[in-house]
This record gives C-alpha cells, structure tokens and sequence, in this order.
C-alpha cells in the first residue's frame, strides 16, 4: 500500500549526504572567509612595518616622498561625487520609487531610467574612463582635470545610490504616505517631510557605499584624473587631481623599495577609508534599527 | 525648499486677526504645488541624466572606433597579432583611414582572455557563495555569522587595485609555488585535460586571475543569495524538515528551487562585473598582448586590461588609429556587458514570476 518515493535512497546515504552538504557549505564559508582574513592582514602586515605618519604630511615626490596630495585628491574627488552623484541619484531614486506611475502591466514605471541605471551598473570602468579621456580631456580639451574625473566617477556611482535610495523608499509603510495624505499634505510636501525622513538611513547607507567604491576606484580616473605631485586646487579645469589609488599601481613594480613603501601605505589607507565607510553604514543601519516602528 | 520647523504654513507677516484665517493658506497651498512641481521636474530631470550620460558614452564610443572597425574588418575578432606599426615611419590609408605603417590589430586573445577569466571566475564564486549564503543563514549561530558576514562585504569594497597588489605579490607566488605544480603534475597529459598541465610560470597569467576575480565576485553572489534565503518563509521549511527531510534535502528541494531566479540573476551580474574587472587582473594576468594562454597557468590578458595598460601608449600614434582600436575593443566590451546585463534582467523578471513565494509564512 504505502509506496516509498524512490527519489530518496536509504537512511545512511542521505545521512552522508547531509553531512557533506554541512561539510560543503563551512568549506565554502572558510575558502571565502580565510583569503579575505589573508587580504586585509597582508595589506597591515606589508605597510604597518615601515610605516610612517608624515606620509600624511608630506606631498609625493613621484614613486617617493608622501601621500598628502593623495589622500586630500581623494577626498576632494568623493566630496565631489557625494555633491554631484548624491543629489542626482537620490532623485533619481525618488523618481523610480514615487513619481514614476506604475505601467499598465502593473510593473514598476520608469522603465527607461531603470533600464539606463541598470546598464550602467554592469558598464565596465575602463570604458567610461576611456571615454571620458578621449571626449572630455582630449576633444573638448579639459586636459586631466577634477571636473572629468569626476563626471565619470559621478556616472558610475549614481546606479548603486539610485537603486539604494529606491529600495529604502520602498521599504517605507504605504502607511505613512496614507496617512500624510489623510492629513492634507501635498505629495511633495509628504515626501520631504514624512518619506524621505524614514527613508534616510536607507539613504545614507547607499551613499556611504557608493562613496567607499568611489573612493577606491582607479580605472575610471587614470586618464581623467592624471597625475600630480601637488594638493587639489579648486579649478575645475585643467588641473590634474592626485588620489590614493593611482600610487598603488604605479608604484609597486617600480625598481625601487621607497615605491613599494608607497605603494603598501596607499593600500592600507585605502583599507582604512574603506572600513570606516562600512562601520559608518553599519551604525546607520544598526542605530535605526534599534528605533525602527516596524518590525522589519 | 523651506525649513520651517513644523507643519505649519508661513506664518504671515503682515496679517490682521480676519485676513490670517485664510490668507497664509492660499500662500501656502501655492507653495506646495510649487514644491510639488520642483520634486516632479527635479526627478524628472536627475532621472534622464544616467540615460543621458550613458547615450552620450556610447554615442563616443561608437564615432571613436568607427575608423578601426572599418581598417580592422571582421578580422579584428579572430587576428592575435597586437602590431602599433611603425608610429614613426609612413603613413598609409586604407579606406580612407590613416594609420602607421604595419600596424595590424587583432583581439582574438583579448577576448578569449576576458571570457577564459570570467569563465573561471564563475565557476569558483558560484558554489562558494551558495555555500557561504547557506553558512552564514541557516548554519552557524548570529553572533559568529554576522561579524563573518560583515568581512565578507569588507570584501566585496575592497579596491579592486587593493585586491590586484595581494594576488600579484602574495597569492601568485604562493599559488605557482605550493598548488599549480601538484595539479600539473598529477593530472594525466590527455586530451582537454592537457590544458592543465605544462609550465606554472611564476603566478601571474589565466588562473591566478580567474582565481582572484572569483573571490572578487563571491561577495556580489553571495550577499544577494544571502538576502534571497532570508526571505524564503520558514513554513515550507519545517514541512520539509516535519516530513523527514534532512538539511540538505531542504535545501535542495526547497529553499533553492524557491529563490533559483535570483540566484541565477546574482551570478550573471557576478559575471558581469568579472567580465569588466579591470585594475586586479591588469596587475596580476602578466598583461601580455598577441598570444592566448597555451595552458591555464600562462600570461594573457583581458579587453578592459588592455585598455588600461596601452591607452597611454596607443596615445602617441600620431594617426590616432591606436587609440582607435581600443574604442573598438572597448565596444566590444562593453556589448558582451550589455548581453550579459539584459540576459540578467529577462532571467531576474521572468523567473521573479514564477518563484513569487505563494504562502508567506
């Protein structure tokens, strides 16, 4: 009467298999997990011995010398992308999550929007760095300057904060618009004061990675950013801007050990920035969860 | 915008006790459709700016290789020779584009470098970070998987030049010396399994790259299969588990099949960030241009490295064909990367129908 499904084997096959698949799975997690442990601690352990705090004071003097003229380039370049990407993706955000009306099929709207973000989430840097050398710097004759590098840095960044502030919009009750609307507000009144509120921690998060990746992007800035030896000026033109990335590549197969010191120090800054960025999102994330009203 | 604390309509300023009732409501309510209109236009606007910027990017890309694609033909796919020509001799014209004399591009190792790494790079991601997705949500304890978790996304925004200095200064030369020469020497030297034997080289090349790019994807695949296990209800679960399924079972025949679209979206655009990844493998493929790997331990190089590592160069080609070519494999690039993302999203919106969770638990 009772017809055993022969999909499954005996008891102790599918005992064995079960602890292969235990087995499987805690490989997988130490064969991801102890390379990336080997990654951050080989980056400390080549900087940390011939490390010295005045890389921070001093400006680079080609493969040698500081990292002073990095370090500020860089933060002028993400400053530059949280003014320029931020307020063009959190737009574009609040127009993908609340202005584009939904299609007829019942699918999100704003199809074309989405579909662009989308396909420049997945565009390779090096192209978008290329363009931007071959139609910013050469034919329109911007030379390496803080406005091209920034331009395509901005146009790779704006997907992730787009799609963060798009996801953290949604995720805010329809409660919340019902009842601002219940209570005579506007919709953009409703947005700007009860929407975005809630969602702003969603918000920060995305910029605060999107600032992070920015940060340590090379190839969209190698032929836009150039190259220099001094601090960021504020001309938007013609001026090369210095960041912590370019020092890393160029300079660790240079003859000399004073580049690879610089090399190794730019790196283990850049892991610095990096995890501040993260630990910064993960506060966001944690402290506002200790106070969200919903469950989720 | 106004940063008036509290719902309130501006207060007016010059209103008597009658006028007040009604008068900063009207002001006000202009104001609003004001303010509506700015955030309608404004988004609008910021929203068209990425299609924008992404049209104008092709739109260059397109003029710029224009003249390769005409000198360099169907060929330009299937060539390996990588030939500047001579850039300070003659100046010949084919079809009415000038280039140096001799010059002779082909992208065929380019390409089958760019797809041979990714390919790799798939393979090695895909059932690590299936296995760390399960570990890190229905395995191990919250207060082991969250800092593990947390590393893992350390990973996933480490610079990519960060992670291209730790696999040619640490892992290559540890990879050449300790595992390549046991796989090279033990796997038998017969048919497609030749591709593994031969010379290791000294780490950098093929597998060193595919090796690092995966470890580079792991986190993308990982984090999105992650929140994709997370939402699959508990209900189907313990059915599985009260009918006597084991562990594996379950997940085999639950919580997999439930979210397979996502995960199969998540590998592709995996893939498409392998396929683009630029700084790491320029740093550790040995960026040899001309010939594809003979084995799977030899130096190569991909389309995006080999933008990075000749634009300066292709730059003093007086004709500018060089700089030319390299629009042309950038375009090439950037087309399998637009097939790849398409393919994503038709998986992720057709699949997403057919595995909606039914019965949330």
């Amino acid at each position: 009467m009772a017809v055993v499904d022969p999909v499954y084997g005996s008891t102790r096959r599918r005992r064995a298999a079960d602890l292969a698949f235990r087995a499987g799975t805690m490989t997988a997690l130490a064969l991801v997990v102890a390379p990336a442990l080997w990654l951050v601690v080989g980056v400390v352990a080549r900087a940390v011995p011939h490390w010295r705090w005045n890389v921070l004071t001093t400006l680079s003097a080609g493969t040698s010398g500081g990292l002073e003229n990095a370090v500020a380039g860089t933060l002028v370049l993400m400053a530059g992308v949280a003014l320029l990407a931020g307020s063009t993706g959190v737009l574009t955000g609040v127009y993908l999550a609340e202005l584009a009306g939904p299609r007829r099929s019942g699918r999100p709207g704003g199809g074309w929007a989405r579909g662009a973000i989308d396909v420049l989430a997945g565009f390779p840097s090096i192209v978008l760095g290329y363009v931007g050398y071959v139609a910013l710097c050469v034919a329109l004759h911007w030379g390496f300057s803080l406005l091209a590098a920034l331009l395509i840095l901005s146009l790779m960044v704006v997907p992730y904060i787009a799609k963060s502030t798009e996801s953290a919009l949604r995720q805010v009750p329809t409660n919340y618009r019902e009842g601002a609307e219940a209570l005579g507000m506007s919709q953009g009144y409703a947005l700007r004061r009860v929407v975005l509120r809630s969602a702003l921690p969603g918000i920060v998060t995305g910029l605060l990675i999107a600032l992070s990746v920015a940060g340590g992007e090379t190839a969209p800035l190698l032929y836009t950013a150039g190259a220099t030896n001094n601090l960021p000026t504020w001309s938007l033109l013609h001026q090369p801007v210095a960041y912590l990335t370019y020092y890393v590549w160029t300079d660790y197969n240079q003859p000399t050990s004073a580049a690879h010191v610089v090399s190794n120090d730019a790196a283990l800054i850049l892991v610095a920035m990096v995890l501040t960025m993260l630990v910064a999102a993960r506060l966001v994330v944690s402290r506002t969860q200790r106070h969200a009203e919903s469950a989720r | 915008m106004s940063t008036s604390r509290d719902d309130a309509p501006p207060s007016g300023t010059s209103a008597s006790p009658p006028a007040r009732r009604d008068q900063p409501v009207r002001r006000a309510g202009r104001r609003r459709r004001r303010e509506d209109l700015a955030w309608r236009w404004g988004s609008r606007v910021a929203a068209a700016l990425p299609l924008a910027g992404l049209g104008a990017v092709l739109v260059v890309l397109a003029i710029k290789a224009w003249p390769a694609i005409v000198v360099n033909g169907w060929g330009f796919v299937s060539r390996s020779q990588w030939l500047p020509g001579n850039t300070y001799g003659g100046v010949v014209h084919t079809h009415g584009v000038a280039h140096p004399q001799g010059s002779l591009y082909g992208a065929w190792p380019l390409i089958a470098g760019t797809l041979e790494t990714s390919l790799i790079a798939v393979v090695i991601a895909v059932p690590l970070a299936l296995g760390t997705a399960f570990a890190l949500t229905e395995r191990l304890p919250s207060w082991i998987a969250r800092p593990l978790g947390f590393l893992v996304e350390i990973l996933a925004g480490l610079p990519s030049v960060v992670i291209g200095l730790w696999g040619v200064l640490e892992v290559g030369p540890f990879l050449a010396r300790h595992v390549y020469p046991l796989v090279a020497n033990h796997v038998p030297n017969v048919g497609p399994l030749r591709f593994l034997t031969g010379s290791v080289g000294y780490g950098e090349g093929l597998a060193t790259s595919g090796l690092v790019l995966g470890l580079m994807i792991v986190p993308i695949i990982a984090s999105t299969t992650r929140d994709l296990f997370l939402q699959v209800p508990a209900l189907p679960k313990e059915g599985g588990e009260a009918l006597g399924l084991t562990g594996a079972e379950v997940a085999r025949r639950v919580t997999i099949p439930w979210v397979r679209g996502g995960i199969v979206g998540a590998t592709v655009l995996g893939l498409g960030r392998a396929l683009g990844e630029t700084m790491a493998v320029a740093m550790i493929s040995g960026s040899v241009l001309g010939k594809v790997s003979p084995n799977l331990y030899g130096t190569m190089t991909t389309i995006a490295a080999t933008i990075v590592s000749q634009l300066d160069s292709a730059a003093t080609d007086g004709t500018g064909f060089a700089v030319a070519t390299l629009a042309e494999a950038g375009l090439i690039l950037a087309v399998i990367a637009l097939v790849v993302n398409l393919a994503a999203r038709r998986i992720v919106a057709h699949t997403g129908r057919l595995t909606a969770p039914v019965g949330r638990g």
